[in-house]
């Protein structure tokens, strides 16, 4: 091999099959070597037909390979043909074992001996190529495999699965259809997977489906069994095979063996490439995993743009033209200096990196607004966030006099409040002259809340500032508030979690910023439900006033935050606001009568505790019916299925009933919805209304059917046609008023009488666009149906007994 | 919003049609008309009319009540506007024939239509009482979970019944396999089996059970008699709601026959006018 190649590509995954692709376009010499004899080893060696997503959605591909979300074989299928078509030069069988830079040229040692000359080197490894392994006693036994390509190759196997994380657990749940499976969790719980595994794995568990051991790890491996070190000792488990998937780390040795450095010696750690993915040697490049891009599609642009580095064409990043579209109204301002724009002038963005900054303005919306345009209302359900780039916007804190404002300027940010209690904005928002704006959704901010720690800060302090200011001592100006604002603190409660207890000491007082809760007592030894507090109240100021113990326990309904206030900065600020305190005061007052009156009718505490475990205090829109009333006719369910395809969204006979209060399966639209929470195709929307909806987009992975709570989201094929009620009466046209489809009907479906079109999944959207509301509400012909928000579901409670 | 078809928008309906009923009792009993007052008399095509108009508009809500997500109205008032207008009926009509019944072509327009306002009361006082008995029978068990512990018990009385005598075995055993739940429509109706494989099973333990050492007899006995009771729930369960139903196969078909009577009986008058 005299000839020197001008690009060597090492790996052929999604990134080094891209370069190579794009570099046997162009024309350049190059060569893709690949370590076994197939390509993209990774994907190929994924388990047999998983679906693999194609996120950020936003992302352009820009590269001569396609991609589309899909099954693996489609993808692998699409990569061979186009890799064939375009004659880019693959060598096979080629394991690499080192590179060396001679001069200018690189040298690249191959296992068989040869070695393959280059001007540049483009190191498109990944990191599964490196799996970790186990490392105790017998782990080099047969019986030990670190992938699983076809679950169903296995049956009637007991099979210990080893690793709690994403991969470990969809091959756990695949395999248990045939096989005995057992988990090894190295954990206490499973902690940083996906939603969707997270319910998959706990219901399989639940069920008995798959064994679990929690806080075990791998002791020794024996011919047929794992012996595993849990907190009560040692655990001998006889098994025919163990899979361990345990993540997997940079090849460092072999890496660092080529000259580049890493930043520590961390065993994560990846080395750091510069904005041209060209590592510490010059002339060698790393794109995808190993260079800190772990996606699919962001390795393929990469592999498309390092070409184009290499031959000295410095072009702009595939997302350019998105975010110059967003920024066009900002014009003559380049893209650059509008972001440097957003770090100087908004403090909220400034702890962010240029990519994760340049990536949250991609999720967002830029408004530029006239004076006196609104940006949202009093009221409405949504739960993006604002920040203010330009000009200024007034918040209207009296809904019943819209000249009273606060104006906030450049830099500030408001809509947090939507933001973490998920309920209805508290105030109107209009512009004060001319305005720039981002609009940044629920789930970004979400994401960068949980990953940088200093954005989370400086929201918090201003969102306790605000909630205060709102929702416990409106028009007391902020320099009184500093001293209780600065000793507060945000704590979380899971469901069912006690905030304090009867008989406690009463020094600290909680504003409910999300979830809700609910009131207690004890009476004559049983637990006597008071009342129930949704968010934007305050509590446990009585006994805070009272210098008394605590007259009743609180629980978190759900999940749950609160802003805690030291009982001594409340009480200062009491003494400094006499109509402060006077309001306060009134207050309890009235909740001394309140509490009265219930404990005289127990019964309505029970029916408070009953819809709340059925999920109505976290709804914002809840169906029940009243079983007095009700004929059981059936003609809600006729009218859900009539305006939605034929498919009903709404199961009456099904759900618990507690006295004649009757919660049928049905969508309880949930403040923080459950179903939203892991959407690949993000599919799920809140219109301002506060309906939960599906849009067309999505794919019918099922997330949100098994994250759903209350089971009330089905995956549906499209439905069949349908004639008037006339055509059926008649002529027996077509499937019954309300009736479900038959599934026998040709119109494209195969022989199995399934769709050719996929599943897609369907849920109560409320009659969003049938003008007069919910149709299961009007077409009930005895008033039976009802909807409630939890706002008003405390006057149901008199409905029954 | 919420309350009974009864009195739904505080008896707006129940105005309206004794509105209707009173003008039209006030002018029959003020009217002289040339000879016995009938059908052929001005007020008598008036209120024939009327009647007829709301003939056709109570048959509508058939059509109603299938027509989902149209219309400004809630289903409930029309119902409630379909009962109170519909009793109101009965009187306009009868006015209208001025007492004259006889064996004729007219007086099937007349039975017809009383069949169908007298069903439709008994659909109603249906619809206002079973309900709570429905929920109350249940105990906040739906059909499904009932169906679901007779299964769960039916295993287990398998299971205990094997190290019976042979006797109690079969008795058990036909309890699991032969007692029925449902039926023809007058089985549904009845709401009870006196034949029921499982009570005579039940009674047959009970007779031979005895304080000695006998636990399996005795477990026995306490499955049978959960799911005896069981069974009697489910089967008041569905007499109930066969009741809440039944009604309209007299209803909607007489309705129809009204309808068709209707018809004929303008066609007549006006034919041999």
């Amino acid at each position: 091999m005299g000839d020197v190649y001008k690009i060597a590509i090492v790996g052929s995954g999604p990134g080094g099959l891209s370069a190579a692709a794009h570099a046997a376009k162009l024309g350049v010499r190059h060569v893709l070597l690949e370590r076994t004899d197939h390509l993209s080893d990774t994907i190929y060696k994924y388990q047999k037909g998983k679906y693999v997503m194609s996120t950020p959605d936003v992302l352009p591909l820009r590269a001569d390979v396609t991609f589309n979300a899909g099954k693996r074989e489609t993808i692998l299928d699409a990569w061979n043909k186009q890799i064939a078509d375009v004659k880019a030069n693959v060598r096979y069988n080629a394991d690499v074992t080192a590179v060396n830079k001679d001069g200018e040229i690189f040298k690249i040692k191959l296992a068989d001996g040869a070695v393959i000359e280059a001007e540049a080197v483009v190191l498109a490894i990944g990191l599964q190529g490196n799996l970790n392994k186990l490392r105790c006693e017998g782990a080099g036994l047969p019986l030990v495999q670190y992938q699983l390509d076809d679950p169903d190759e296995y049956e009637a196997e007991t099979i210990v699965v080893i690793g709690a994380g994403d991969a470990g657990i969809e091959n756990a749940i695949a395999l248990s259809k045939q096989n005995t499976v057992i988990m090894v969790n190295r954990s206490s719980e499973f902690a940083r997977i996906k939603q969707g595994n997270l319910s998959l794995i706990t219901n399989a568990i639940e069920k008995g489906d798959i064994q679990c051991y929690f806080s075990a790890e791998t002791h020794k491996i024996e011919e047929k069994a794992i012996i595993l070190q849990t907190a009560d000792g040692q655990a001998r488990v006889a098994c025919d095979r163990i899979i361990a998937r345990l993540g997997a780390a940079a090849p460092r040795k072999f890496v660092e063996s080529c000259g580049i450095k890493f930043p520590n010696e961390d065993r994560t750690s990846l080395p750091e490439v510069s904005p041209t993915y060209e590592s510490n040697v010059p002339g060698l490049y790393i794109i995808g995993a190993l260079g800190g891009y772990p996606l699919i599609k962001q390795a393929i642009n990469q592999g498309f743009e390092v070409v184009e580095y290499i031959l000295g064409n410095p072009i702009a990043p595939a997302d350019q033209p998105l975010i110059e579209r967003k920024f066009a109204g900002l014009k003559p301002a380049t893209v650059e200096e509008v972001l440097a724009e957003i770090r100087d002038v908004i403090p909220v963005w400034h702890s962010l990196n240029p990519l994760q900054l340049r990536e949250a303005m991609l999720d967002s919306e830029m408004h530029v607004l006239k004076t006196g345009a609104t940006v949202f209302k009093r009221n409405d359900y949504t739960s993006s966030f604002f920040t203010v780039l330009r000009g200024t916007v007034g918040i209207q804190i009296d809904a019943n006099d819209p000249k009273k404002m606060i104006t906030l300027g450049p830099g500030a940010f408001f809509g947090e409040m939507g933001l973490i209690s998920g309920r209805r904005r508290s105030a109107t928002v209009v512009t004060v002259g001319d305005c720039v704006l981002f609009e940044t959704p629920r789930r970004t901010m979400l994401k960068l809340i949980g990953s940088v720690d200093s954005l989370r800060r400086t929201l918090d302090q201003v969102a306790i500032m605000r909630q205060v200011q709102t929702h416990l001592a409106p028009g007391v100006p902020v320099a009184d508030l500093m001293e209780l604002v600065e000793t507060a603190e945000i704590q979380k409660f899971k469901a069912g979690d006690v905030i304090f207890a009867q008989g406690d000491k009463g020094d600290h007082m909680h504003l409910i910023r999300s979830g809700s809760c609910t009131v207690s007592m004890r009476v004559g030894g049983k637990d006597v439900v008071l009342s129930y507090v949704p968010s934007g109240n305050y509590i446990g100021e009585m006994a805070l006033l009272s210098d008394m113990p605590r007259s009743a326990t609180v629980k978190a309904a759900h999940a749950t935050e609160t802003v805690c206030i030291k009982g001594e900065s409340f009480k200062t600020l009491l003494e400094r606001n006499a109509p402060l305190k006077a309001s306060v005061e009134a207050k309890f007052r009235q909740r001394i009568k309140a509490n009265e009156q219930m404990q005289k009718q127990p019964e309505a505490g029970s029916i408070i505790e009953f819809l709340i475990a059925q999920g109505v205090g976290e709804g914002t829109d809840v169906l029940l019916i009243d079983e007095s009333l009700c004929v059981h006719c059936d003609n809600c369910e006729k009218a859900c299925a009539e305006t939605h395809g034929g498919i009903s969204r709404l199961d009456r006979e099904a759900g618990p009933t507690f006295a004649t209060l009757h919660v049928p399966t049905s969508c309880r639209h949930c403040e923080h919805p459950h179903c939203m929470s892991d959407c690949p195709p993000n599919a799920i929307h809140r219109t301002p209304g506060g309906e939960v909806y599906i849009d067309d987009s999505c794919i019918g992975c099922g997330n949100c059917e098994r994250n759903c709570p209350y089971k009330v989201i089905q995956l549906a094929y499209p439905p069949d046609e349908k004639f008037n009620i006339f055509s059926w009466l008649l002529f027996g046209k077509g499937p019954a008023p309300g009736e479900a489809m038959s599934y026998k009907s040709k119109n494209g479906r195969d022989d199995h009488g399934h769709s050719e079109k996929t599943k897609r999944a369907v849920k109560c959207d409320m009659c969003k666009g049938i003008p007069g509301g919910a149709s299961c509400v009007r077409a009930c012909p005895t008033g039976a149906a009802l909807r409630v928000s939890p706002e008003e579901f405390m006057s149901v409670t008199t409905l029954s007994g | 919003m919420h309350e009974s078809i009864l009195i739904y928008r505080k008896h707006r309906y129940l105005k309206w049609a004794l509105a209707l009923a009173a003008v039209s009792a006030v002018i029959y009993l003020i009217d002289r008309p040339l000879g016995a007052p009938n059908g052929g008399t001005w007020l008598g095509y008036a209120l024939g009319t009327a009647a007829g108009g709301l003939m056709l508009w109570l048959a509508w809500f058939g059509v109603r009540k299938r027509r989902y997500g149209v219309g400004k109205v809630p289903l409930e008032d029309w119902l409630s506007a379909h009962i109170y207008l519909g009793t109101a009926l009965a009187l306009i009509a009868t006015l209208h024939s001025g007492f004259q019944l006889g064996l004729n072509i007219h007086s099937v327009l007349y039975v017809t239509m009383m069949i169908t306002i007298i069903s439709g009361m008994v659909g109603l006082y249906f619809y206002v009482s079973y309900p709570r008995l429905l929920t109350e029978n249940r105990r906040g068990l739906s059909t499904e979970v009932m169906l679901g512990q007779i299964a769960e018990l039916d295993r287990d009385v398998r299971q205990i019944a094997m190290a019976t005598d042979d006797a109690t075995n079969a008795m058990a055993l036909k309890s699991t396999q032969d007692t029925i739940l449902g039926g023809t429509a007058l089985q549904q109706l009845r709401g009870f089996d006196e034949h029921c494989p499982t009570t005579l099973a039940r009674q047959f333990v009970e007779s031979s059970v005895s304080s000695q050492h006998d636990a399996q007899r005795r477990q026995l006995l306490t499955r049978l008699i959960r799911k005896e009771d069981l069974l009697k729930r489910i089967r008041r369960d569905v007499q109930l709601r066969c009741l809440l139903k039944v009604w309209l196969y007299v209803h909607v078909p007489f309705s129809i026959a009204a309808l068709a009577a209707l018809v004929t009986h303008v066609v007549t008058v006006f034919y041999y006018w």
